[in-house]
């Protein structure tokens, strides 16, 4: 196919817009930590993107979607982005390529949540290489690169098994491993700047339509189809989480950008498939299990401070397992359980529930590895006043 | 009639205002202040290079009480504001010579 004009000045506004979801994702947790970390949560956001670029022009690309090797990894075909050219199916590979590298950026970001306020910078700079190299890249090939999900059926349109689920869990095995922030559970942390968490929710908000839209890679029905389910799932989950929350007190502002969150993870799997009413119902769902998910960790005492497992992690799943539901044919090709094909509900357990399982030890294991080896967190008195003073030698104190 | 300055963590805020709020003292002026004290601020090593934190977030708790009441105030905030390490912080029991309402002019004692 030659290449589409309108199909890839779209993807290539699409692939800015995502771009603009990682410090988008630095603001949205920066105005949730206290104020002396809050150059680091949003430079963290910033450091994440512009490693995984590097690492994605060397081999991130080419192990994602290289030829095939057992179904697990690609080969090394387009090592430093040997024969990825301006020519492809469509739109330029080229394009293709950058448009997938804007995900990997955001998911390292979205990891952050597990380690906010207590991670030793070099550390996270060493962490980060062999996360989106070990868990991302695999994780990426499995489901677009033609790997195992993608040859078993699994559905993913935009990343919520890539994305979500991996960021989600691996937050949450980085959180047990760097252990909780000094002080946690014994006085308040309160959020310092919830303006800051709304212009950042914002952000994804806003970036979320090239994230599903840009998915269909054309500009076309299937674009826009996603675009508006995309939006609804959004609403339905802000609306849905404050509801909850408004039970049980005020309802937060916060609550209510969170829910937004987790009904915009909640769709990204299913964006391509699904019609406006399953996106109400996937939306309202996501709103209340992150909800429920935020409840049960503080109960817990687990400090995954930013609850990326509660929003990414538990959204992306459902999201999953909400694809084999409410797919139907009439949108993206596929039924799945209530139009009768109960088969496509288990080949998305089964693909949410591998990445689940891959990406939570994967995680676990290099944290560890690094922990022994050059220590992940901050000294008790660099994490006493700050990281944005201790790592970065800065003050939003002018 | 004694005026208390009590400057201590941040963190312990909440802490201390809850104890003095069980105690019966409810009146007080709090603001965010930086400070240091006889440490000098915090030394940190980062990668061999000596950085100095000389100015560090403090709270300031400023509360005016009767004579008796100072030493159960004093111990309050040092039960609740206390970790042992250095940096706790330090609290002034100051003379007060009148104090009248705002509202009306009337001198109080209180």
């Amino acid at each position: 196919m030659p290449i589409d004009s309108g199909d890839t000045a779209f993807i290539l506004i699409c692939t800015a817009l995502v771009m603009l979801m990682t410090p988008g994702v630095g603001l949205f947790y920066g105005g949730m930590v206290r104020k002396k970390n809050l150059i680091s949560m949003i430079a963290l956001a910033f450091i994440a993107f512009a490693l995984v670029t590097i690492q994605w022009t060397f081999v991130g690309y080419s192990l994602a979607f290289g030829s095939d090797i057992g179904g697990f990894i690609g080969g090394l075909d387009f090592l430093g982005l040997n024969g990825v050219g301006m020519e492809g199916d469509g739109i330029p590979d080229l394009l293709f390529m950058v448009f997938q590298l804007v995900f990997a950026g955001l998911t390292l970001a979205i990891l952050t949540s597990g380690i906010a306020e207590r991670i030793k910078l070099s550390s996270f700079i060493i962490f980060g290489l062999l996360w989106t190299t070990l868990v991302y890249d695999p994780l990426a090939h499995w489901a677009w690169g033609g790997g195992w999900a993608a040859s078993l059926g699994a559905l993913d349109f935009a990343g919520g098994t890539v994305v979500h689920i991996s960021s989600g869990f691996g937050a949450l095995a980085l959180a047990l491993v760097i252990g909780k922030r000094a002080g946690f559970g014994q006085y308040s942390m309160e959020p310092h700047n919830i303006p800051m968490t709304l212009l950042g929710g914002a952000l994804l908000w806003f970036g979320w339509f090239g994230f599903n839209a840009g998915s269909a890679l054309a500009a076309n029905g299937l674009a826009a189809s996603a675009f508006v389910v995309t939006n609804i799932s959004a609403a339905a989950g802000a609306l849905a989480w404050m509801g909850a929350s408004w039970i049980n007190g005020k309802p937060s502002s916060l609550g209510m950008i969170s829910g937004g969150i987790a009904g915009l993870v909640a769709i990204t799997p299913a964006a391509g498939f699904v019609n406006p009413m399953a996106a109400i119902v996937i939306g309202v769902v996501a709103g209340l299990l992150c909800y429920a998910a935020l409840l049960f960790r503080v109960r817990k005492g687990l400090d995954e401070s930013l609850d990326a497992w509660a929003i990414h992690g538990m959204g992306g799943l459902w999201g999953a397992l909400a694809t084999g539901i409410f797919a139907t044919a009439a949108i993206g090709g596929v039924d799945g359980l209530i139009y009768g094909n109960p088969g496509q509900f288990v080949i998305q357990a089964i693909d949410a529930f591998v990445a689940m399982g891959y990406a939570f030890g994967v995680t676990f294991i290099l944290a560890k590895l690094v922990d022994m080896t050059i220590g992940l967190r901050v000294t008790e008195e660099e994490e006493y006043v700050g990281l944005d003073i201790s790592q970065h030698g800065e003050s939003i104190r002018a | 009639m004694k005026k208390i300055e009590a400057i201590f963590r941040p963190e312990k805020r909440d802490k201390v205002k809850t104890a003095l709020a069980e105690n019966g003292f409810f009146a007080m002026t709090v603001s965010d202040v930086r400070g240091r004290g006889a440490q000098k601020g915090i030394q940190l090593q980062y990668r061999g290079k000596r950085m100095k934190v000389d100015l560090i977030p403090k709270i300031k708790i400023e509360m005016v009480i009767r004579d008796d009441d100072v030493p159960k105030v004093i111990g309050t905030i040092r039960a609740a504001a206390r970790t042992g390490k250095y940096g706790d912080g330090r609290k002034f029991v100051l003379p007060v010579d009148q104090s009248a309402m705002v509202r009306t002019d009337e001198f109080v004692s209180d």
